[in-house]
């Protein structure tokens, strides 16, 4: 296969560099909320964490390496492969916090859910690409990957995961609104899915019931949700303006922070670092963010902007849902911070989703 | 390779600018995320700083009080007495050792003993309280509020905990609490089960868990540097379980249990009509509000180690031969499959040789001439013998099976045992050999390989006494909530009906009358003066006795036989069943002065007014 020079004068170091940075700030972050007292090095779990940003490595050369209109024409594929791993999950998954979302192989464990918020991406790009009609898409355009998207909600439902849900209904709906012209038939598709919001909650356990009742009226659970929420608060407040410093954070060292590690790895870094910490992040993530919305206006074609802007608005929600869920703005729902939730599957997906960006960017110029 | 080109996003405007402004609003809400970490860490930074310092936030939880359960009369069972546990959390006092040995003094405890509990739990996490003594007495706890000033770090958790108001006497019913085991809050973690709660681990208490056990409320409470309240920040009300409504008689079950205190056996009352429990007594007993204190391992061990099984509910888990009892089946069978008519007679010299072997009747002289009323009534075995040789193992299995043997009743506690009706495909699967016709015998008198529970006999004589309905045994009336809700009402169910003719079923009912009315039958110390009682007498060999036949009494207590009697009152119009099990209790005519006591003790409580505790507790 001839490989084109400006493929690789194109690479995107900017989005490359960001996110090794955020992913290794998520180790040290991750080593800070699972190491015991007097721990020294770097704990087991940050330690699994490098290894699985080995595998993300791997992934997200992979992915920017083929080129997307090949990945494109493996839709189906992986579409099969994720429903055929989600199916297996309550079969031989195991549990873990009440809900069964993992697939073990041997040694390590994969959440085939994390890897359906890219397949509908892909499902979306691969119907939208071609021929717009002049007055722009119609709804009815869309049956084909609506059919094919619910089944994947009804699994991560089923198992149950909430977090996971409401970030793959964004993604799809995200999409379907920046990309559809005419406003009208939008508004419709909002109507209907604010109407099946009480299906939904047919499916909720009665953990998440009650969280997301302990946020719309914030008295009733003040043992359990509600007391997360204001140790969570109490852990980011006493960061101040520079943090009480790396490994130093109380409320973290304590125990008093929920799902340390994972949802709430935010107020360990902002325990420890403070606002400056924090702004720096922010700014971290802004960046690649922004960085990203370059690549989905430079793209070559609909299909890559198409890939592109889903890969970002994956980036873009899980960000945003996580932070001001964790500074109290939201309810406690399980969404991952990319980057720096301790996790194997979240890790990998957010790397692939960041080698499409890359490979849409190099290849902007091929023809 | 060369792909066609799709057309350019750039000639799609409206796609641009929509992108735009959601990076626009993307950007607007990371600067809305600053500003709020800006508050929270710049302006109210230094509050938080000092919540955490402490970790002044703490939540104390209100318990929700487990519901209460009262008997058929609405008279208080069990309920939830406060007590107070004393707490202490070594961060609060500055300095513990200190605030130990002042509070060791004040309570008259030697200090080592609180020291001790401090050095045991030295691994907790700061701030985590450490129980220093449960359930105080009151005087203690009147000195430990008074002196709330100079005893930092001190504190006391009032926790309800389980008082059983009939100890040992309904304990195998009711059950006990303990605390949840680490496999039970792994799959109980969504039901809110937290580490260190109570939940039923036996009986009632277990099977009705979900609607006993209250909700936890809780308050989350700012504290001071010294660990006291200055605040509540918010709280969740605690939600009370709800009150059970047995079938059981209060009275009747006290009965019971006296009639076989220091003996060990299982008294099992139903009601004729709907096998509703009215008493079912284990012994020997155990006492619940043990667990309810917590038990020590001392207690424990004494408890599972003691021979006679008091931690074991004879009534559905013992499971024994039934003896001459199971001649009832067998008279069934033989009526029904007309093997023999009601007249027919088989003579009896004592003993019948089968194949060689020779099987013995109690009665060394013989019956004489027998026909099934006198078989039942003298329960001559010889006579059963032959009907059983007659009828043979699989048809008598299929009738014990349809009355209920060998197989749980389904009575809603745990643990029930099945007891085992052989037959002879059952044989070819656990031994793999055929059923041989010499084994027959034993079975046709209830011996051999034949068990059955306490609860299956109950049961099988009320389908006989009610004339053919099989109904699940039963002990929850309804569910009411503390309030006086209905949360659910329970009835008889039926389980089976005995295809049965009429005919068969008035020569058994006479013959189980004459059995206590005539004076050559087995529980003529059954006959009462006040009520017409209808019975059987059984005697289960522990050890077979082959050769000589020895006096029960002689044997020494392991391997005396069990005393069995089932009967129900009044002939005619039956209301209620006992059935009566003395473990190595001799001869079934030794259960019978027992069931006989219990029906009387039934007939006075008939009638008899009770002001149900019930309404004074729904008042108070």
């Amino acid at each position: 296969m001839h490989i084109d020079r400006r493929v690789i004068s194109h690479f995107d170091w900017s989005i490359f560099g960001l996110s090794i940075g955020l992913a290794l700030i998520g180790i040290l972050t991750v080593n800070s909320a699972t190491s015991d007292l007097s721990g020294n090095g770097l704990g087991h779990l940050a330690i699994k964490q490098l290894y699985w940003l080995i595998i993300g490595l791997i992934a997200m050369v992979v992915s920017f390496s083929v080129d997307y209109h090949r990945i494109e024409r493996f839709s189906y594929v992986f579409y099969g492969i994720v429903v055929f791993s989600l199916l297996l999950v309550p079969l031989v998954g195991f549990r873990s916090g009440g809900s069964v979302r993992w697939l073990s192989f041997g040694i390590v464990s994969f959440q085939p859910s994390e890897l359906a918020k890219l397949v509908v991406v892909f499902l979306l790009a691969k119907r939208l690409q071609y021929d717009e009609p002049p007055a722009g898409y119609r709804l009815r355009d869309l049956w084909l990957p609506t059919l094919m998207a619910v089944p994947l909600l009804v699994m991560i439902l089923m198992q149950p995961d909430l977090g996971t849900a409401v970030i793959y209904l964004l993604i799809f709906f995200t999409i379907i609104f920046i990309t559809v012209r005419r406003v009208g038939p939008l508004l419709l598709l909002g109507a209907v899915g604010v109407a099946l919001l009480p299906i939904g909650w047919q499916f909720l356990k009665p953990y998440q019931m009650a969280r997301i009742r302990s946020f719309l009226t914030p008295d009733i659970d003040p043992l359990g949700a509600g007391y997360h929420a204001i140790q969570s608060k109490i852990a980011i407040g006493s960061g101040r303006w520079f943090g009480q410093g790396y490994l130093q954070g109380s409320q973290n060292r304590l125990d008093f922070l929920p799902a340390q590690h994972t949802d709430f790895i935010f107020s360990v870094f902002a325990e420890e670092w403070g606002f400056f910490g924090c702004l720096v992040l922010l700014g971290l993530y802004l960046a690649l963010i922004v960085f990203s919305f370059r690549v989905v206006a430079r793209a070559r074609d609909r299909l890559g902007t198409l890939l592109a802007f889903g890969a970002t608005i994956i980036l873009c929600w899980q960000v945003i849902i996580n932070i001001v869920m964790v500074i109290g703005f939201l309810p406690v729902v399980g969404i991952p911070l990319p980057f720096l939730t301790y996790g194997g599957s979240s890790l990998v997906t957010t790397m692939i989703a960041v080698g499409l960006l890359i490979n849409v960017n190099m290849r902007r110029f091929m023809f | 390779m060369n792909f066609p080109p799709s057309p350019r996003a750039d000639i799609d405007p409206i796609f641009r600018l929509r992108t735009r402004r959601l990076m626009l609003g993307v950007v607007a809400v990371f600067f809305l995320i600053a500003v709020r970490l800006w508050v929270l860490q710049i302006l109210e930074g230094e509050r938080f700083t000092d919540l955490s310092k402490n970790n002044r936030i703490r939540i104390k939880t209100i318990p929700g009080i487990r519901g209460m359960i009262f008997d058929q009369q609405g008279r208080l069972l069990v309920d939830s007495r406060p007590s107070f546990d004393l707490l202490f959390v070594p961060e609060d006092a500055k300095k513990p050792r200190e605030t130990l040995t002042y509070l060791a003094g004040l309570l008259k405890v030697p200090k080592q003993k609180f020291l001790a509990e401090l050095g045991r739990n030295s691994r907790r996490r700061p701030f985590r309280e450490v129980t220093l003594k449960q359930d105080i007495d009151w005087r203690s706890v009147v000195l430990v509020e008074t002196h709330e000033m100079d005893l930092p770090g001190v504190s006391l958790r009032i926790r309800p905990r389980r008082n059983y108001l009939s100890q040992s006497v309904t304990a195998h019913l009711l059950g006990y609490l303990g605390e949840i085991g680490p496999v039970q809050l792994k799959t109980l973690r969504d039901e809110g089960y937290k580490m260190g709660d109570e939940i039923g681990q036996f009986g009632l208490e277990k099977t009705w868990e979900e609607y006993l056990r209250g909700r936890n409320g809780g308050q989350q409470i700012e504290v001071d540097a010294q660990g006291r309240k200055i605040r509540i920040i918010d709280q969740r009300k605690d939600i009370p379980g709800h009150s059970i409504f047995l079938t059981i008689d209060q009275e009747l079950q006290g009965s019971a249990y006296q009639a076989l205190k220091g003996k060990a056996g299982a008294v099992v009352i139903l009601d004729a009509q709907t096998s509703a429990i009215r008493a079912l007594v284990s012994t020997p007993s155990f006492n619940p509000n043990a667990f309810a204190r917590g038990i020590t391992t001392a207690e424990w061990n004494r408890l599972i180690r003691d021979k006679a099984k008091p931690l074991h509910n004879k009534a559905i888990q013992g499971v024994y031969p039934p003896g001459s009892i199971f001649k009832i089946v067998l008279a069934f069978a033989a009526l029904e499959e007309k093997v023999v008519g009601p007249e027919s007679t088989i003579p009896c010299h004592g003993s019948l040789d089968v194949g060689g072997r020779v099987f013995r009747d109690w009665k060394a002289a013989g019956h004489g001439e027998v026909n099934l009323h006198k078989a039942l009534v003298e329960s001559c075995d010889v006579y059963f013998y032959q009907i059983g040789q007659q009828l043979g193992v699989d048809r008598i299995a299929r009738y014990a099976r349809m009355l209920g043997l060998g197989k749980k009743t389904g009575v809603a506690l745990e643990g029930e045992k099945a007891g085992l009706i052989p037959d002879s495909r059952w044989k070819k699967r656990r031994f793999g050999e055929p059923w041989y016709p010499g084994e027959t015998p034993s079975v046709a008198i209830g011996q051999g390989y034949v068990s059955v529970t306490p609860v299956q006999i109950a049961n099988l004589m009320a389908a006989i006494a009610n004339k053919g309905t099989l109904n699940q045994p039963w002990f929850v009336r309804k569910i009411e909530s503390l309030d006086g809700r209905l949360i659910r009402e329970y009835g008889p169910e039926k389980i089976g009906t005995l295809a049965i003719q009429k005919k068969t079923l008035s020569v058994l009912n006479r013959a189980l009358r004459d059995v206590v009315h005539s004076d050559e039958g087995t529980g003529i110390k059954a006959q009462s003066s006040l009520i017409q009682i209808a019975g059987k007498t059984g005697t289960a060999q522990v050890a077979a006795m082959l050769g000589a036949v020895v006096k029960s009494e002689d044997l020494p207590y392991s391997v005396r036989d069990h005393a069995w009697f089932v009967g129900y009152a009044p002939v005619g119009r039956p209301e209620i069943v006992v059935v009566v099990l003395l473990e190595h209790g001799g001869h079934g005519s030794d259960a019978a002065p027992v069931a006989k006591a219990l029906i009387e003790k039934y007939w006075a409580l008939k009638g008899q007014q009770v002001r149900p505790t019930y309404e004074a507790a729904k008042v108070g």
